[in-house]
C-alpha cells in the first residue's frame, strides 16, 4: 500500500514536470513580451537590453530550470504586466474563480440530478422530451454564445441582472467573497449558468441512463412486487445506487469547471484566474502564464491522485 | 419550495434595481477594453496607462482636445535668451500634492531625471536633455545637447512626482522588471492632479475621487466627483453594460454597435478623428524576399510595383464596407494634427485597377507573384478585416497575398526582428511633429533611430536631413526640411497609407465632453447635463 502511494506520487511529480516543460516550450510561440513592455518609443538597444535582463535569450530549458528552482522556493516571479509578485496576484484572483466554480458545480449537480431523475421516470412524457431536446442545444452551443445570449436577454432586454463583474465583495481574511452581499449574489447568477450548463446536461444524461439501468434491476422488480409506492422505489432504492458513479464523475468534472472558467470569465469580465490567464497570454506575461498552468496541472493531478487512492481504499482487489 | 425560491429571487432583483438607481449623479462609471498596466507614471508609455495617470498626476505642459499645448504645472516656457540650448520654465505656485506636500522646482527636477533613467519607458522622449536644473523655487531650466526647439512637445506625458514622497517610500527608481522588484510607486500614487486614487484592484475596479485642493478648481468644470473605472474586454459585454446603464461612459464602442448605441434612449456616440494612421509597410531593401515565389529578385524593390499596390487599394471601399464609414482615408502616414501635414500630401490616388495592372506589366510582374501579408488581429480597429479586404484587392493585380493574422505579441516582434516582407502597422504621433515619424519609420535602422522601420529602407541623404531636424532652431528652415523630407518619402513610397482611425466614445446623456484626439480622456473637462 505504502509503495503504491509513493509510486503514484512520483508519477504525479513527473507529470507536473512534463506539463511545465511543454508549457515553457509553448511560450516561445505565444510571442514576445518585449514590445508590449516597452511601448512605442523603444529603440533597438532597449529591446536587446530588456531581452538580456529578462533572460529571454537563454535556451528555454535553462529558463524553465530557473523557473523551477525559484518556484520550489515559493517564488513565482514578478508579473511583467502588473509589476507585482505573481503569487500575490493569483491569491487575489483565486477566490473569484473558486466561488464561481462552486456555484456552477452546485447548480449543475442539483439541476442535473433533478432533471435526470425526472426524465428517467417520465421517460415518454412531453416535458421529459422537451428537457432532453433542450439539453442537446445546451451541449452544442459554445459557452461564449450562451453567455452573450444570457446577457442580451436578462441584462439588456429585461434589466434583471448585471451584465458584467462580481458586484460588491467583502474581504474575509485573505479571501474576497461575493456571497455576503446582495449584488455579489446576483452577479453570480448568469456566469454560473453559463459555466454550469454543459456540466448540468452531462450529469443529467448520466443520471438518466444510470437510473434507467437500475430500474431494470431485479431488486426494483421485487420492490414493486412487494407493493411499495413509486416514490419509495424511486428515491429510496433506485437513486442511492445511481449516485455512486455520478459523484465520481462530478468530482473529476470539478477540475474542468475551473479550467473552462476562462471563457465565461472573459465574457462576464469576471475577475478570476481565467481572465488573468487570458490577459497574460495577450501580454505574453510569462511568469503569470507559467504559474497558472502549473496551478491548473497541480489541481488536476491532485484530484486524480485522491480519486485513485480512494479507489484503493474502497476496492480491496487493487491492493496487491 | 420552488415558490419560495422564486419569491426570494424576485426580491433580490427588486432590490438591485433600487440600488442601481441610487448611484449619485456625480459618480461617473467608466469602462474601456484595456487596463492600465501600472501606477508608476514613468514606467509604461502606453495609452491606457497614460490616460489613468493623467487623472492623478500632471505634466508641466498638457495637450487639450485639439492637441494644442496648454499650461499644466508650468505656467510659461520659452527658450533662454542667453543660451540657445536652454529652455526656461516658470512653474505654477501654490500647488500641493494629494499628500499635502508643496510642488516646487526640486520635484520637477527629480521627476524629469527619474523619467530619463534606464528603466523608464519615457527616456527616448528626453534623449536630447543633458541637464535639468532648478534656478529658483519656481523656475526651472532644461539644457539640451544642441538647440531643441521642440522640447516642450516631449514633456506632455512626463508626470510630476513629489521627491520627498518618492524618497521616503524608496521609489526613486522606476520599476525594473528584470530585477524582479516590486515597487511602492507601482501600487500607490501621490500626484497633483484633479483626482485622488481611492482604491485599485487591477483588472477589476479603480476608484478615484475629486481632489478638493486641486489648483484648477474654478478653472475646469470638474463635474465628476467620483470615477469608477472597470476594464471590460469583451466588446459585446462592454456595449451591454452601457445599454443597461451599468456604466456611463465607454471609450471604445465597436463600429458594428454604433447605430445600436445611438438609437438607444439616454446615450449617444461622440466621435473625433484619432491621432493614429494605419498603413502597410513593404520590405523594399532586401535582395530577395523570404516568403515570396520570385527567386533572386525582390518585387517590392521596384517602385512601379509599390505604385501599383497604392492604386489597387480601394480606400473608399475599405472605409464604407470594413469601417462602416468610421475612418478617414489617407494619402500620407501622418495624422492631420501633426506639424508638417498638408492637404496635398494627404490626397490619395484614385483607385485604378487598369493603371495598376499596366504598372505591374511594365515592372515585369504581369503574371503577378505571391507574398505573405502579416497583420495584427487585436491591435487596431478591424485590423484583420482591413487586411482581408486588401488581399482581395491585390488579387485583382495578380498579387497573391497570403494573410497571416496574429495577436500583437507575435506581430510586432516580426517588425522588430525584420522577419516580415509585407505588414500592417499603425502609428500615433504624441509629439505632434513629423520628426517623430521620420525618426522611427524612415531613418535607417540603427541603435538609436529607425527602430520601427521594418522596410530595410535606407537613404543616407534622408538620414542626414532627419538628424538635422533635432537641432534646427530656425523653425521656418526646419519646416522647409520637413516638407522636403515628405516629398522624398512620397516619391519612395515605402509605406502605403490606408486611413486615419476615428474614435467613438459612448456616453450617457447625463454627461458631455469633447473627444480627445489622443484617446486620452481627461475627466476634469466633463460637464454634467
Amino acid at each position: 500500500m505504502v509503495s503504491y502511494i509513493l509510486k503514484r506520487i512520483l508519477q504525479s511529480v513527473l507529470v507536473l514536470l512534463i506539463v511545465g516543460l511543454v508549457a515553457f516550450a509553448m511560450f516561445r510561440f505565444v510571442g514576445d513580451p518585449i514590445d508590449t513592455m516597452l511601448g512605442q518609443e523603444r529603440t533597438m538597444q532597449d529591446i536587446e537590453r530588456l531581452r538580456e535582463s529578462l533572460g529571454l535569450n537563454k535556451p528555454f530549458f535553462v529558463q524553465y530550470w530557473d523557473f523551477l528552482v525559484r518556484a520550489v522556493q515559493g517564488d513565482l516571479g514578478i508579473s511583467y504586466r502588473q509589476g507585482r509578485p505573481v503569487a500575490e496576484i493569483i491569491a487575489e484572483r483565486l477566490p473569484a474563480t473558486l466561488e464561481l466554480a462552486a456555484v456552477s458545480g452546485l447548480f449543475a449537480m442539483v439541476f442535473g440530478i433533478v432533471f435526470g431523475i425526472f426524465t428517467a421516470i417520465r421517460r415518454d412524457g412531453f416535458a421529459a422530451n422537451t428537457i432532453m431536446t433542450l439539453s442537446l442545444i445546451g451541449v452544442s452551443l459554445p459557452t461564449f454564445l450562451i453567455g452573450v445570449l444570457l446577457i442580451y436577454v436578462f441584462a439588456v432586454e429585461l434589466s434583471w441582472l448585471p451584465s458584467f463583474g462580481r458586484g460588491d465583495v467583502v474581504q474575509v481574511g485573505g479571501w474576497s467573497t461575493g456571497f455576503l452581499t446582495q449584488s455579489g449574489l446576483v452577479a453570480l447568477i448568469l456566469p454560473s449558468i453559463t459555466l454550469g450548463l454543459y456540466q448540468m446536461t452531462l450529469i443529467m444524461r448520466l443520471v438518466r441512463s444510470e437510473m434507467l439501468e437500475v430500474m431494470r434491476a431485479d431488486y426494483i422488480r421485487f420492490a414493486r412486487a412487494r407493493g411499495l409506492k413509486d416514490r419509495a422505489i424511486h428515491f429510496r432504492h433506485a437513486l442511492k445506487n445511481t449516485l455512486v458513479p455520478v459523484i465520481t464523475v462530478t468530482g473529476l468534472q470539478l477540475g474542468s469547471i475551473i479550467a473552462f472558467a476562462i471563457i465565461t470569465e472573459t465574457v462576464f469580465q469576471w475577475p478570476g484566474v481565467g481572465l488573468l490567464f487570458i490577459n497574460a497570454i495577450q501580454f505574453v506575461d510569462i511568469p503569470v502564464m507559467a504559474a497558472y498552468l502549473m496551478l491548473i496541472s497541480v489541481m488536476f493531478v491532485a484530484i486524480n491522485l485522491v480519486v485513485d487512492l480512494l479507489y484503493v481504499a474502497i476496492d480491496p482487489r487493487l491492493r496487491t | 419550495m420552488t415558490f419560495r425560491v422564486a419569491a426570494f429571487g424576485a426580491a433580490l432583483l427588486a432590490t438591485t434595481a433600487l440600488t442601481a438607481a441610487e448611484v449619485s449623479a456625480e459618480t461617473l462609471r467608466w469602462a474601456r477594453a484595456a487596463e492600465a498596466l501600472t501606477l508608476d507614471p514613468h514606467s509604461q508609455n502606453e495609452g491606457p496607462t497614460t490616460t489613468l495617470m493623467h487623472q492623478i498626476y500632471e505634466p508641466l505642459i498638457v495637450r487639450n482636445h485639439a492637441g494644442e499645448m496648454e499650461a499644466g504645472l508650468a505656467t510659461s516656457w520659452e527658450p533662454s535668451e542667453d543660451d540657445p540650448n536652454v529652455w526656461v520654465f516658470t512653474l505654477r505656485e501654490g500647488v500641493t500634492f494629494h499628500g499635502g506636500e508643496e510642488f516646487d522646482s526640486a520635484d520637477a527636477v527629480f521627476s524629469i531625471e527619474r523619467a530619463m533613467t534606464e528603466t523608464s519607458n519615457f527616456k527616448e522622449l528626453l534623449s536630447s536633455v543633458s541637464e535639468v536644473r532648478a534656478t529658483g523655487p519656481y523656475t526651472l531650466e532644461i539644457v539640451t545637447d544642441g538647440p531643441n526647439p521642440l522640447l516642450p512637445n516631449n514633456l506632455t506625458n512626463i508626470m510630476m512626482m513629489d521627491q520627498g514622497w518618492a524618497e521616503a517610500n524608496n521609489a526613486e527608481a522606476v520599476q525594473d522588471y528584470a530585477a524582479g522588484e516590486d515597487t511602492y510607486a507601482a501600487r500607490n500614487t501621490n500626484g497633483t492632479g484633479p483626482y485622488v486614487l481611492q482604491s485599485r484592484e487591477a483588472d477589476v475596479r479603480t476608484v478615484l475621487s475629486a481632489n478638493p485642493d486641486y489648483w484648477g478648481v474654478g478653472e475646469f468644470p470638474l463635474a465628476v466627483s467620483e470615477i469608477i473605472f472597470t476594464p471590460i474586454q469583451n466588446p459585446a459585454t462592454r456595449v451591454a453594460a452601457l445599454l443597461t446603464g451599468e456604466v456611463d461612459f465607454i471609450q471604445d464602442v465597436p463600429v458594428q454597435d454604433l447605430q445600436r448605441v445611438n438609437d438607444a434612449d439616454g446615450m449617444e456616440v461622440i466621435t473625433a478623428p484619432q491621432n493614429r494612421v494605419i498603413f502597410f509597410g513593404m520590405n523594399v531593401g532586401a535582395e530577395d524576399l523570404e516568403l515570396d515565389n520570385v527567386d533572386g529578385a525582390n518585387p517590392f524593390a521596384d517602385l512601379r510595383v509599390r505604385q501599383a499596390i497604392d492604386i489597387a487599394i480601394n480606400r473608399e471601399a475599405i472605409q464604407q464596407v470594413v469601417m462602416r464609414g468610421q475612418s478617414e482615408p489617407a494619402g500620407v502616414i501622418m495624422p492631420p494634427p501633426v506639424n508638417g501635414w498638408t492637404e496635398e500630401l494627404d490626397a490619395y490616388p484614385a483607385y485604378d485597377i487598369e493603371a495598376a495592372n499596366a504598372l505591374m506589366e511594365e515592372a515585369g510582374y504581369g503574371d503577378g507573384f505571391s507574398v505573405q501579408l502579416d497583420c495584427p488581429n487585436d491591435r487596431y480597429i478591424n485590423d484583420e478585416a482591413i487586411c482581408q479586404a486588401t488581399v482581395g484587392m491585390l488579387a485583382q493585380i495578380g498579387i497573391t497575398a497570403n494573410l497571416s493574422a496574429l495577436p500583437r505579441a507575435q506581430h510586432f516582434p516580426l517588425i522588430a526582428n525584420g522577419e516580415t516582407d509585407f505588414y500592417m502597422l499603425g502609428w500615433g504621433v504624441p509629439t505632434y511633429d513629423s520628426e517623430y515619424i521620420f525618426n522611427f519609420l524612415y531613418h535607417t535602422r540603427g541603435e538609436g533611430r529607425g527602430s520601427w522601420n521594418g522596410t530595410n529602407f535606407s537613404d543616407a541623404e534622408m538620414d542626414e536631413m532627419i538628424v538635422s531636424l533635432a537641432s534646427e532652431v530656425d523653425l521656418d528652415a526646419r519646416d522647409a526640411t520637413i516638407a522636403q523630407l515628405w516629398e522624398m518619402a512620397e516619391e519612395e513610397l515605402i509605406y502605403i497609407p490606408v486611413h486615419n482611425q476615428i474614435l467613438n466614445w459612448g456616453i450617457s446623456d447625463g454627461w458631455s465632453t469633447l473627444v480627445d484626439a489622443d484617446d486620452s480622456v481627461k475627466f476634469k473637462y466633463f460637464e454634467a447635463e
